[in-house]
């Protein structure tokens, strides 16, 4: 008797179950809650699934594409694009996991291309530019409303050489700024990122004689402190007063954080999507071919230039995919290059890609088969 | 390793009975202990696979590692030349666990005892509920929590331990900054094994023989006379067990830890400063970054962490051993 | 105060065979002065703070107590108090936290949690605005979890009926007692490596829910032995001798008594470790490909489950997505509930009486 009371309650949990398996859906009530299909099907459309891992710098951009993409092309096709880091990206990719690989540093020619190649057979695996960030500054200093930071003075407080606030080298930048005279806690990226990376390069190249550590992914620097991701280093420095960290700027914007301006020699510079467009234009492609890593010039010194800036790559086969997945690829990378991609961008704090660099993406995405 | 499956125990178990019946039985007998003897290889051949696959990873970048293994407190196995050592690590997870131990064992024997032979039955129901409950928390979450609730939260405590018993290595703070400390990680850990430890040590003490419990209050004795003489020895091994799952949940947990601590290669013992790292947050902030040298590095770390726990579980048994006259099976 | 007035009555049981008693008000005066003594001394003392006040407050009331009822009862009574008092304590410090994350929870997961984020998925949704749901999320948690328990707990029923039946002085049994040991202190991370370089790098699997069942199977596994081993070891052979000497054969036995007497506690075991592998993060990041839309089956594609849903939305740091994250965790959250009260429904019906 009273099994089979538990029995009926195992029923009425059954079908709830089912209930609620049916009543799901992949659509969406607000229209998407990005902007209307105007143009309608400008893009290519392919049918299928595609499966893309790697950056989490370019995963909130990549999240407005796919939806864009997905929505215009319908319940036929569905991307996925999975922040997993670069370097598991490229893992990833030449492990046959991912079409295609997300990346905030081009593969390295001699350990990561060979591997990469042998993945495609039939062809090179190819860097692909699609997306460039800048690396903010935010700090959290009461009364500070304003701040403005040399190239010097940003390598002096991250190495621990500059330990106030008040100090001439920070002070000479900020006249008219009352600061305190109190211990700055500097915050760094605990997990090992590319944000970290190309703000280190950035460091080195701007502050040689200072900034003397290894660079890399990992902090290499002594002494702060590590918060995990860009949001462990932002709460870090919300919540601890007098503290600085770097995040990437499409984060700062999307949060509203406090951000410095750099001086890098030719006056102070706000970072904004212009401003790193300026700096970005300067890069120098250094591949061959439809292969396009690119090196940054991060010691620019033009004026209105902000120069802590990352590219990065998309990275898949120019030839040897299966044929319905270079479809695929083709068709969404080449929404992702086209103007109304890229121009999607600027939207979440990211930057375009412009210029010659743009022409020479869009013909390699053209030529992938 | 040649184990018949049909014990001893079984095949004398049996009364004499007719002939076709015992065979049906012998054979239900056969496939039922050479099933669970299956399953008890089947976890000898996952660890051996997790311990094969293991080595053989951590190898290379061992090999090519150009610092101690052992002493060093740094972690950069993709640089060249590639260094890192567990020092810190094996500091960090020490002390975070044995913070959670010393906090989350006499609390967790207390809700136990609590449950099983003091509160009324309907108030115990709800309780065990509500620590079940804690138990099923997502590690994130605490994560998360620890950071936005108890962080703001034990900071004063701190500083209070800093004044008053600051005389005390562990309770100084030379930087005047609370937060993100092995200490604040020990009292999260301290939370997340809490209901491991009193649910398990819970079914032990009601599990005490109810004849021995009755005996000793009819012999006058006071309540916690009765769980003095009656419970706890008939319990001991239980309770030991539910320790060393604690631990071993104390020691490998990843998410919550990542999240809390500031992570620093350093030995600091100054417990409550910022700073501090474990192996398993270290694994878990550096794997999807890591280069092929710095995966091997990681895994190193985790072999570590395994035979750690290893050691931990060998002490244990030694203790349960020892005790074994009170084990219920007798 | 109204159990003052009692206290006539609550003097009244004072014979010889007794001894001396504190009157039944004596713990509500002991509270009352104490609490009004740790209130006079903050002024005087250097600390300061609601939690230190209370702190004070329980010293002053546990040792009152137990001075007093030294005086008057004897020691063994006041031993008695001071261990009652403990004991209600260490339930009232568990409740702290298990409220506080709760009401953290629910007060941050209300936010945006409604039918139509229990009903929907995150197909087209940017994270940097509001929207979406986390169906798509249970359904991958529901069917992953319910794929490694499926595995996991029968596994380790019968490794621990090995263990206690059937192994008992075996060298096999030390072995894998041994092991098991060792396997709860895995690392959940490492058990995720495992599944990756051993199914997914070396055997080319694709990354699926299945994987990820079965890096959680690893993890349940040894929780579900030491909990179900410790119940079985304390059906007493009395009942075991029982059965035998009935005629019984032992696979029945273990089946038909000794299993249904341990089968609470087994319950309870399991029920932990279902609780360990639903909220179990990292592994799944490495075994499992997330997915924003929805996904059935979960032996292909890209799925999503709820701590990866969490940690996706964590890590994409916005308000909105933040929203949805501590949404997601209440939604676990209350999965687990109802999942722990079906196995405590079902555990009642199946007790030997």
């Amino acid at each position: 008797m009273k099994i089979t009371r538990y029995g009926q309650l195992a029923g009425v949990a059954l079908v709830g179950t089912l209930a609620l398996a049916a009543c799901g859906s992949d659509t969406q009530n607000t229209a998407g809650g990005s902007s209307s299909p105007s143009g309608s099907s400008s893009i290519d459309c392919g049918t299928g699934s595609l499966k893309a891992s790697g950056s989490t710098a370019q995963a909130n951009a990549m999240s407005d594409w796919i939806n864009e993409y997905q929505t215009q092309c319908g319940s036929g096709v569905t991307v996925d694009y999975q922040g997993v880091g670069s370097g598991a990206g490229i893992t990833d990719f030449t492990n046959k996991q991912t079409d295609f690989a997300g990346s905030d540093s081009s593969l390295k020619p001699d350990s990561e291309q060979p591997k990469a190649d042998a993945r495609c057979s039939a062809g090179p695996a190819i860097n692909i530019p699609m997306v460039g960030g800048a690396i903010a500054i935010t700090y959290n200093v009461q009364g500070v409303s304003k701040l403005t930071l040399t190239s010097q003075a940003i390598a002096g407080i991250f190495a621990g050489k500059i330990t106030k606030w008040n100090d001439p080298a920070i002070a000479a930048a900020n006249p008219g700024v009352t600061l305190p005279g109190s211990a700055i806690i500097s915050f760094h990226r605990s997990d090992a990122s590319g944000t970290t990376d190309n703000f280190t390069q950035f460091l080195a190249a701007a502050a040689p004689d200072v900034w003397t550590f290894q660079l890399g992914k990992s902090w290499t620097a002594p002494g702060g402190q590590g918060g995990k991701g860009n949001d462990g280093v932002s709460t870090g420095v919300k919540g601890t007063p007098n503290s600085i960290g770097y995040v990437e700027l499409s984060y700062a914007q999307n949060n509203n954080l406090p951000v410095t301006a750099v001086d890098n020699g030719a006056g102070a510079v706000e970072p904004t999507a212009d401003t790193a467009s300026k700096a970005l234009g300067q890069a120098k492609i250094t591949g061959t071919g439809n292969n396009l890593p690119v090196k940054i010039n991060y010691n620019i010194k033009d004026a209105g230039a902000y120069p802590i800036v990352l590219v990065t790559y998309e990275i898949t086969c120019e030839k040897g995919l299966d044929a319905a997945q270079a479809k695929l690829v083709k068709s969404f990378l080449t929404y992702t290059a086209s103007d109304a991609g890229q121009s999607k961008l600027s939207t979440t704090g990211y930057v375009p890609i412009s210029g010659d660099l743009l022409t020479k993406v869009r013909s390699a995405i053209s030529a992938i088969s | 390793m040649t184990v018949t499956p049909t014990t001893t125990e079984s095949s004398s178990a049996p009364a004499p009975s007719s002939p076709i019946r015992g065979r049906s039985r012998r054979r239900g007998d056969q496939v039922f202990s050479t099933l669970s003897m299956l399953a008890g290889i089947l976890v000898l051949a996952i660890m051996a696979g997790i311990a094969i696959f293991l080595i053989i990873k951590a190898i290379p970048a061992l090999r090519v590692n150009t610092a101690n293994f052992l002493t060093t407190s740094a972690w950069l196995p993709d640089n060249t030349p590639s260094v890192f050592g567990i020092a810190a690590l094996a500091f960090g997870t020490v002390v975070s666990s044995l913070i959670a131990l010393l906090l989350a064992v006499p609390v967790g024997y207390g809700v136990a005892l609590a449950l099983a032979h003091y509160a009324p039955k309907r108030i115990a129901a709800a309780l065990a509920f509500v620590v079940d409950l804690l138990a099923a928390v997502p590690s994130i979450i605490f994560g998360l929590w620890g950071l936005a609730w108890l962080m703001p939260r034990t900071e004063g405590l701190f500083a209070w331990l800093d004044t008053h018993l600051g005389f005390i290595p562990i309770f100084h703070n030379t930087l005047g900054v609370y937060s993100r400390s092995l200490a604040l990680a020990g009292i999260v850990l301290a939370i997340m094994i809490l209901p491991t430890v009193s649910a398990i040590s819970r079914e032990v003490f009601v599990q005490a023989p109810p004849a021995h419990i009755e005996a000793s209050l009819a012999l006058g004795a006071t309540r916690w006379e009765m769980v003095r003489m009656a419970v706890l020895p008939f319990s001991k091994p239980g309770m030991i067990s539910a320790a060393m799952l604690g631990l071993g949940r104390a020691l490998g947990e990843t998410i919550a830890v990542a999240l809390v601590l500031s992570a620093t290669f350093q030995i600091n013992w100054h417990l409550t400063e910022p700073g501090g790292n474990t192996f398993a947050a270290n694994i878990a902030l550096k794997f999807n970054e890591a280069g092929i040298n710095g995966q091997g590095a990681l895994i190193a770390a985790g072999l570590v962490l395994f035979v750690l726990t290893l050691v931990v579980n060998v002490v244990a048994r030694l203790v349960i051993a020892r005790r074994a006259e009170f084990s219920g099976a007798n | 105060m109204a159990t003052t007035t009692q206290s006539p009555t609550g003097q009244a049981p004072h014979d010889a065979l007794a001894g001396g008693q504190l009157p039944r008000w004596a713990p509500w005066a002991c509270a009352a002065g104490a609490a009004l003594a740790a209130v006079a001394l903050i002024a005087v003392l250097p600390v300061d703070g609601r939690a230190q006040t209370l702190l004070l407050a329980l010293l002053l009331y546990v040792g009152s107590q137990t001075a007093w009822s030294f005086a008057v009862e004897g020691r063994r009574h006041a031993v008695d108090r001071l261990a009652t008092t403990l004991v209600y304590a260490a339930g009232v410090v568990a409740l702290v936290p298990l409220v506080a994350i709760l009401a953290t929870t629910i007060v941050q997961g209300l936010k945006v949690f409604d039918v139509y984020f229990l009903t929907h998925s995150m197909r087209n949704v940017s994270p940097l605005r509001p929207g979406g749901g986390a169906y798509h999320a249970i359904i991958g948690t529901l069917e992953v979890v319910g794929i490694a328990a499926a595995i996991g707990i029968p596994i380790g029923l019968l490794v621990a009926i090995y263990l206690v039946e059937y192994g008992s002085g075996k060298r096999l049994a030390r072995w894998v007692t041994f092991f098991v040991d060792v396997m709860t202190g895995i690392p959940s991370i490492v058990s995720g490596l495992f599944i990756y370089t051993g199914l997914i790098l070396t055997l080319g699997w694709e990354r699926t829910g299945f994987a990820g069942a079965l890096s959680l199977t690893i993890l349940m596994i040894p929780v579900m032995v030491r909990s179900t081993e410790e119940m079985l070891k304390l059906v007493p052979n009395e009942l075991r001798e029982s059965a035998y000497a009935l005629g019984v054969p032992k696979y029945k036995t273990i089946l038909r008594v000794v299993v249904p007497t341990a089968l609470p506690g087994i319950i309870t075991g399991a029920m932990l470790a279902v609780a360990r592998i639903t909220g179990e993060t990292a592994p799944l990041l490495l075994t499992m490909f997330i997915s924003a839309s929805i996904n059935f089956n979960a032996f292909t594609g890209p799925q999503a489950t709820l701590p990866t849903f969490i940690w996706d939305q964590i890590a994409r740091g916005t308000p909105a997505s933040l929203d949805r994250a501590w949404a997601g965790a209440l939604t676990l959250i209350l999965i687990v509930v109802i999942l722990n009260l079906m196995a405590r429904l079902f555990g009642r019906a199946f007790r030997v009486k």
